[in-house]
């Protein structure tokens, strides 16, 4: 148990939803035959789900400042067709087209952010008016009739790496590449952790148990370039993928190594005290909106990229999954509590269970059953072991003995 | 048994806490149709006294026992003590703003016919009540229209609605103009004249000589004395004595003060309580601090100590209405928290739990809360500078824990202190604002947090420390302001003053 806990490192809680999401994978690759660890599954299953975990990481950091958006699907839809409707009516190129739902993207976040934080109307209300307004607005403005999103959205919306180089890997070797490179990243961060680690307490890091993580860690990454690489011929890591994590390595850096995202923390945890430790409270709400709505726009902008054109109904209750993301992920509903990685895991969770579901058969009325119940179950663990002064899911797989040899 | 002189008598009331005593021993006597005063500091037991007359805290949980015009009384809740008769009026109003004056009156008590409130009838006996105080508006006006002074008055109708015989007013002026307390006396008297018995908690010493016949003195959950006056001719400084007649242990480290030039100076600083229109909170307040000197501010709750200080700390309270600052001779204007933390101006809650941390954080994230930059590379927060930073404090200030990774939480009172403090250390500032340091704190970490300011101001730096333990302040600070009701009433080196003499500023008496 010792041993585990020193091999995962750190903050033991995160690895529950991780495990979790490991053994869901497994069974659903037992039960489907082998349909679920394929490469064209992931691609599919990555490329499909990119836009609601991108909304997952906005939403993360407006439930961690004890808020919520309602209005994220609307104004993805919403700021999705503006951009079709204004590309094709003046026949703009992409660029200025996405530029310009950019734009519109900051601008509807800044009307939530006013509200929120200049006039101190809670988000739910605020974002319930956008949520209304920007649904009217796509149907509005599109008459009800989709139209066709600039060609070359594709790319990003479902395009792949380039196909390049020697034949002999036997894979794609742009995804080698990022796989190679993901490794290395990984194992330079790790080194440099595990050297620094005794400077100041004096207490290093067991190297044993930092090898036997770094070992883990890039065999799952060498796995999974593996699956994504060896897919049929023009396949490979999929575009929206690669936009998504690099916006997870952006916001996870916002987050937990910027004055801002430690601020965002600190409202959600107590904003009084924040505001007396000298966080201008108002001015983070505004920023954390802002930024939710321009996620909102990128995301519209991938969704329509892959489906090829705006629809009317695009986005409908796409909020309601990124809010599911963010709390299976952990994050507490009263705010200050909540990371972007374990909010990705949950958003893999939920992307999972829709994919696995549907390998095997099981309807989308069924499927909507599941996935509301696995909510539920995700959140009331959480609220359970928080009562109980729990740590996590494995400390009550294995309890108490090794426990108490631990201290 | 004869005729009982006394509607209430209370005897030997011990009520415990876990590892405090609060009330040890208590007794009070209160004779029918009397103004009985009930005096005594900050924490000496008065409103647990009350709690347990009134039954909030049930019978059981308490020794003792209550006699209630001659018969035991054994309340279990409050509804009880109500129905017996006695009614308590909290310092805070209890009523519900959105609902008429009709409705708050019979909240819980409504008159029905046939299962639906009878409006009339209950609109008829709110006019008769309200005119019982004094109160000629309309029954349907909301309570939040009314002003503080009229919404203590519905109170007292509400009481009476209910028959009460005893009627207890924690504080019932604290939050009242001189008008409205003016009122609120006479309509005691009247009260006393239809024969309703009022006790009468307060601190306002003035009052207390004008109108009661009986004064009850608690300290440290003992009744210190308890005699029968005669309204008007009341001795205060007796009273006074009585209340803070307590010997000063050696509880306070020693040290030697070499105070320096005026680093920080506020000037005419007046401040309007955001809630109540017109009534303010800082009433022309100045006051200097210099380098290395340990500066007290005495006041009771509510006087306004801490609105002032949370106002001169980048407006955190209050709407600003005038004065100025001046940090080493220039004038500033801290118009945010974060332009004070930057001229130097560092201030720690008193409310530690709900203003000084955030109870989700680590220890070594919120030492450094509040001067994110000095961790910053470049753009990106330094781990590596937080945790020297953090260690550091943790060493110099001996915080108790396993690691500064675990949560504020796992520490005790104490340690959580020493953990605001470090984050505000940290700051680097030149001036100090301590308020209630020590509050919720053992008596040996209290001993550490003495050398620590003693160590702050050594080091040059201002310290203002806003206490209500007057022994504290004697004990620690080199000078001290006294303030009442928003104004400072007095100033006094520590070496000349004594309890009585800082008391005797905290409250209003009339010989001042």
């Amino acid at each position: 148990m010792k041993q585990i806990k020193q091999v995962l490192g750190g903050d033991f809680r995160q690895y529950t939803m991780v495990l979790a999401l490991a053994v869901l994978i497994i069974f659903f690759n037992v039960i489907s035959g082998g349909r679920m660890l394929t490469p064209s599954n992931f691609q599919n299953l990555l490329s499909g789900n990119a836009y609601v975990l991108i909304l997952a990481l906005g939403m993360l950091m407006v439930i961690v400042i004890g808020q919520i958006d309602l209005s994220v699907g609307s104004v993805a839809g919403f700021t999705a067709m503006a951009m079709a409707i204004v590309a094709e009516k003046y026949n703009l190129p992409w660029f200025i087209a996405v530029l310009f739902a950019i734009v519109l993207g900051l601008l509807i976040g800044a009307w939530h952010g006013f509200f929120l934080a200049k006039l101190g109307i809670p988000g739910f209300i605020t974002t319930l008016g956008g949520m209304l307004m920007f649904r009217g607005g796509v149907i509005w403005i599109s008459q009800s009739i989709s139209v066709p999103a600039p060609e070359e959205l594709r790319f990003f919306g479902a395009g792949y790496l380039p196909e390049w180089g020697p034949a002999f890997t036997r894979m794609n070797n742009s995804t080698l590449l990022l796989g190679i490179i993901a490794i290395c990243a990984y194992v330079y961060m790790e080194m440099k952790k595990y050297k620094r680690s005794g400077d100041i307490t004096g207490e290093k890091a067991p190297l044993w148990a930092v090898t036997t993580r770094v070992v883990l860690v890039s065999l799952v990454i060498a796995y999974f370039t593996w699956l994504f690489g060896s897919g049929r011929e023009g396949t490979s890591f999929p575009i929206p993928g690669l936009i998504l994590v690099i916006l997870v390595i952006i916001y996870h850096t916002i987050t937990q190594k910027t004055t801002f995202g430690r601020h965002v923390y600190a409202v959600g945890g107590n904003k009084n005290a924040a505001a007396l430790s000298g966080v201008n409270v108002s001015r983070t709400y505004f920023l954390t909106m802002m930024n939710m709505s321009l996620l909102a726009a990128i995301a519209g902008i991938l969704f329509v990229g892959r489906a090829t054109a705006a629809g009317p109904s695009d986005g409908t209750s796409w909020e309601m999954d990124a809010i599911a993301s963010v709390f299976i992920g952990g994050a507490a509903v009263s705010g200050g509590v909540g990371t972007i990685l374990a909010t990705m895991v949950g958003g893999m969770v939920m992307a999972v269970l829709n994919n696995g579901l549907m390998l095997m058969g099981v309807g989308a009325d069924k499927t909507q059953v599941i996935k509301g119940l696995v909510l539920l179950m995700a959140v009331a663990f959480d609220v359970y072991n928080k009562n109980s002064g729990r740590a996590s899911i494995i400390g009550k797989l294995f309890p108490s003995k090794e426990e108490k040899s631990d201290k | 048994m004869g005729k009982n002189p006394y509607i209430l008598e209370m005897k030997g009331i011990v009520k415990e806490f876990p590892g405090v005593k609060a009330l040890d021993d208590v007794t009070l006597k209160v004779t029918t149709d009397s103004i009985h005063a009930i005096c005594g500091e900050n924490g000496a037991g008065k409103s647990t006294l009350m709690k347990v007359l009134s039954g909030v805290y049930p019978y059981g949980t308490y020794e003792g026992q209550i006699f209630f015009q001659g018969e035991e009384m054994r309340f279990r809740n409050i509804k009880e003590s109500e129905q017996a008769g006695i009614a308590i009026i909290h310092q805070e109003l209890t009523m519900i703003p959105e609902l008429s004056i009709t409705e708050n009156i019979f909240m819980g008590n409504e008159i029905t016919r046939n299962g639906l409130i009878d409006w009339h009838a209950e609109r008829q006996h709110t006019s008769e009540i309200l005119k019982k105080v004094g109160l000629s508006i309309n029954p349907d006006t909301l309570i939040k229209h009314l002003g503080v002074g009229q919404q203590q008055l519905v109170e007292i109708a509400k009481a009476l609605s209910k028959n009460v015989k005893l009627l207890i007013l924690d504080e019932p002026t604290s939050a009242l103009n001189e008008d409205d307390s003016e009122n609120l006396l006479q309509l005691m008297l009247g009260l006393k004249a239809d024969g309703i018995t009022c006790i009468m908690i307060s601190h306002k010493l003035n009052e207390i000589a004008a109108v009661s016949d009986a004064v009850t003195v608690i300290r440290d959950g003992h009744t210190v004395e308890s005699y029968e006056v005669e309204a008007g001719h009341v001795d205060e400084d007796k009273i006074i004595r009585s209340m803070v007649g307590r010997s000063i242990e050696n509880r306070y480290p020693e040290h030697q003060s070499n105070p320096g030039e005026i680093i920080f100076e506020v000037s005419n600083w007046c401040v309007e309580d955001p809630e109540v229109e017109g009534r303010m909170v800082c009433k022309n307040s100045s006051f200097n601090v210099r380098a290395g000197e340990i500066v007290g501010f005495a006041g009771l709750m509510g006087a306004g100590r801490t609105e002032l200080m949370r106002s001169v700390f980048g407006r955190n309270y209050g709407i600003y209405r005038s004065g100025t600052i001046k940090i080493k001779g220039k004038e500033v204007r801290l118009t945010s928290v974060e332009s004070a933390i930057e001229n130097g101006v560092a201030y720690v809650p008193e409310d530690r739990k709900n203003l000084g941390l955030n109870l989700l954080d680590s220890i070594r994230k919120t030492i450094v809360s509040a001067d994110l930059k000095k961790i910053l590379t470049g753009l990106l927060l330094d781990f590596d500078k937080e945790l020297a930073a953090a260690e550091e404090y943790r060493k110099a200030l001996r915080i108790k824990t396993s690691s500064v990774d675990v949560g504020v939480t796992t520490l005790s009172g104490g340690n959580q202190q020493k953990v605001v403090l470090s984050k505000w250390m940290f700051t680097e500032p030149d001036i100090l604002i301590l308020d209630e340091p020590t509050r919720g704190i053992d008596v040996g970490a209290k001993y550490e947090i003495y050398k620590l300011i003693h160590e702050l101001a050594a080091q040059g730096k201002a310290v203002i420390m806003v206490s209500s333990e007057l022994p504290e302040l004697l004990g620690v600070v080199d000078r001290i302001y006294t303030i009442f009701e928003g104004t400072i009433t007095g100033e006094l080196p520590a070496s000349e003053a004594d309890q009585e003499s800082l008391m005797k500023r905290m409250t209003i008496t009339s010989s001042l």
